[in-house]
């Protein structure tokens, strides 16, 4: 493909178009919980106060290894009752929140994702019932990090 | 933007795995003329079953290129699961399934 100026150009105003199209109006992504860089931070506008416990009852499936950052796969399940959401934090990473997921009625704790990783750091797993916190975390060794380019 | 569905039930528990089709970008990653490609990641995907929301899911960059997800719920064959999706550009995409 030619890659002149004029094509160059053209890219960049379909960018500009883009941009300037509005959300999609059921967004309710919690802007302020993805774009914190450090993890207690990222918690606390995720979940406001709610008091975190370590539980057994959580069980993060994650590699110990993972030799490319890039995916990382990553299953959460719990043996609690009336889970409500499930999420997932890399501590280390740009931004620790990866993903939030809310359950509805009738569904089991039992989710996978895959995610991108950094560089080694511990994956925390909340998982959120009745009101509290059950945390359980991983360190998961990166050999290639899968954030930039 | 494209989502691949399967949904499979088995004892009266259905497992609904997506794929779907997103380049997932960081807003880190520079182009061939090194610029920043600009950030566009998914943010939201929905499952529902009769108006009652099963997973909503919210989506960092932090989320692997294509993302897969998978979940599970009690169901049954022949539950009609509809999933959207939309993107932080407010693109969306769409799809129905039926489990089998």
């Amino acid at each position: 493909m030619k890659n002149t100026r004029r094509e160059f150009l053209k890219k960049l105003s379909y960018l500009a178009i883009l941009a300037a199209i509005p959300r999609a109006a059921w967004a309710s992504w919690n802007h302020k919980a993805f774009a914190a860089d450090e993890l207690q931070t990222a918690i606390k506008e995720k979940f406001g106060d709610l008091p975190v416990v370590d539980s057994d009852a959580v069980t993060l499936k994650a590699p110990n290894i993972a030799e490319n950052g890039k995916v990382v796969p990553i299953s959460v399940k719990s043996s609690l009752e009336n889970v409500s959401s499930i999420t997932v934090f890399v501590a280390k990473n740009p931004y620790p929140l990866a993903t939030s997921i809310k359950l509805g009625k009738g569904t089991i704790a039992d989710i996978s994702v895959r995610i991108r990783m950094a560089q080694t750091s511990t994956v925390v797993a909340l998982v959120e019932a009745e009101g509290k916190l059950y945390r359980t975390s991983q360190q998961v060794k990166v050999t290639i990090g899968g954030c930039g380019g | 933007m494209k989502i691949k569905v399967k949904a499979k039930e088995k004892d009266g528990i259905v497992k609904v795995k997506m794929l779907v089709k997103h380049p997932m970008e960081t807003g880190r990653r520079k182009d061939a003329q090194g610029v920043l490609i600009k950030v566009n990641h998914l943010t939201e995907v929905k499952v529902e079953h009769q108006g009652n929301v099963l997973f909503h899911g919210e989506f960092g960059m932090a989320v692997s290129k294509n993302p897969f997800m998978a979940f599970a719920y009690k169901g049954a064959k022949g539950d009609k699961l509809s999933i959207s999706s939309v993107d932080n550009l407010g693109l969306t995409g769409q799809a129905d399934v039926t489990v089998k």
